[in-house]
């Protein structure tokens, strides 16, 4: 396959028309940058597909889904409601997923790769006693992880805290359940950056070698981003 | 314990400290072109297979598992689905092989013989059968497998999915045909079109011979039991 022309920004809202009852429906937002912007950390090639294909088929599918469980609900059918949560999940979890990713993400000359700076800075220090063992943690879960599956820094609202914790497929960070037993959470996580370790990520270019992608993805990541959306639950 | 796999013991000779090997395909690596590059039989065999192998060899060495047959520590590392470390490599090793021996140079079309009529009795038509393994192929989300395996306590084919590593022989079945839907599988050669990879596999790759003769080994060990 010959991908070679690097596409500028592209605007790819799809105008979906509202059900009836007024369905909000999805669409694919905007990449901050173009598909090129991110070499040599992630190649033009894999944003395109992993942008225009990828996120935009978990969309697709979200709304096929979202349209199906309106008209099951109206309908009071029950089991096809059930039946439906794990498309749902799957599908509304990789959109959530991949528009945190997008702004995980930015070039060099805009930031990228930027270590974190005030609170965020300071609480990494204090939870995992420097940005690199942070890295360095991120990076080896993020190598582990059987199959497919995203590795994440989260701030635990409840207890104050900052976790790596790792997602299998497309579950959201918001669903994790803490490894401790006496504590169930899930809605406290806040997830303040994801890394895509599923193969399509980084196959094209890295082939087998994750961890190459993922010693290379951090010459991209958006640590800005990161910092707003922990000063936003911290004032 | 019984062999589901179809092929001889991986370890024959007890004297030899037994490492598991990597088994070659059954022919070249360039021969499956067009349907499944020569470059993707590079990397999917020559790193990730390569990969399981050696990894796993280094987990077992000096423990209880070393020495026993690939099938035995599958078995033994799934722990009821309490997956031990090295379920993961175990399996993934067996279920390439398996894959491997799945395809075939000038492969695809339809069975015939007792294999065809089985299939044409418990999925009402090859048509169906072809749709319902593609679908389960096509829907098992994130990584994994599909396969059409043989029931013994119903006497009955079967298609299924799993995720990531897992495989029949865990489930009590008879596995009889499997394809790989981890993206490495297909994304060098059809990148996101996995529908496209599967209808390619079963036009162009599968090897029917492989799959009747695992139904006839299925048949007759599940008659000893």
């Amino acid at each position: 396959m010959a991908l070679r022309t690097l596409i500028n920004r592209k605007t790819l809202t799809t105008t979906v028309p509202l059900g009836f009852r007024g369905l909000q429906t999805f669409s694919l937002p905007d990449l901050p940058y173009d598909y090129g912007a991110l070499e040599p950390a992630i190649s033009g090639e894999i944003m395109q597909l992993h942008h225009q294909k990828h996120h935009q088929a978990y969309i697709t599918n979200y709304n096929k889904a979202l349209e199906q469980l309106d008209a099951a609900t109206t309908k009071g059918d029950a089991s096809t409601v059930v039946k439906l949560q794990s498309a749902i999940k799957f599908n509304g979890g990789g959109h959530v997923n991949h528009s945190i990713f997008w702004n995980n993400l930015a070039p060099v000359h805009e930031g990228g790769g930027e270590p974190p700076k005030g609170s965020l800075g300071w609480s990494i220090d204090n939870s995992f006693g420097s940005l690199e063992a942070l890295i360095q943690k991120m990076t080896t879960e993020g190598a582990a992880l059987q199959g497919s599956g995203w590795v994440w820094l989260a701030l635990d609202k409840e207890f104050k805290r900052l976790v790596v914790e790792t997602t299998a497929n497309q579950a959201s960070c918001v669903l994790l359940f803490l490894q401790d037993p006496l504590v169930t959470k899930g809605p406290s996580l806040v997830p303040l950056l994801g890394i895509d370790v599923w193969e399509h990520a980084y196959y094209l270019q890295y082939k087998n070698v994750r961890p190459d992608y993922l010693k290379n993805i951090w010459k991209v990541i958006n640590w800005k981003y990161a910092s707003e959306v922990f000063e936003k639950e911290n004032p | 314990m019984t062999s589901r796999s179809g092929f001889s013991a991986r370890s024959s000779n007890e004297n030899v400290a037994a490492k598991i090997e990597l088994k070659a395909p059954p022919y070249p690596l360039d021969a499956l072109e067009p349907h499944m590059s020569r470059k993707t039989l590079e990397f999917h065999w020559g790193k990730h297979h390569r990969s399981y192998v050696d990894n796993l060899n280094k987990q077992i060495v000096g423990t209880e598992l070393h020495g026993k047959t690939l099938e035995a520590i599958i078995v033994n590392t799934y722990n009821k689905g309490d997956l031990h470390p090295s379920f993961n490599n175990a399996a993934q090793v067996w279920n390439h092989d398996f894959f491997w021996e799945s395809m075939k140079p000038g492969g695809g079309g339809v069975p015939n013989g007792e294999l065809l009529e089985l299939i044409k009795r418990d999925f009402g038509s090859f048509e169906e059968f072809e749709k319902e393994f593609k679908t389960a192929a096509a829907t098992q989300f994130g990584s994994g497998w599909a396969w059409l395996v043989y029931k013994a306590q119903d006497n009955k084919l079967l298609v299924i999915k799993t995720p990531n590593a897992v495989n029949p022989l865990v489930l009590d079945y008879y596995p009889l045909l499997t394809v790989d839907v981890w993206e490495h599988a297909y994304y060098l050669d059809f990148q996101n079109r996995r529908p496209d990879y599967l209808s390619v596999f079963m036009e162009n790759l599968v090897s029917w011979e492989a799959v009747s003769s695992r139904l006839q080994l299925a048949k007759a060990q599940a008659a000893q039991t």
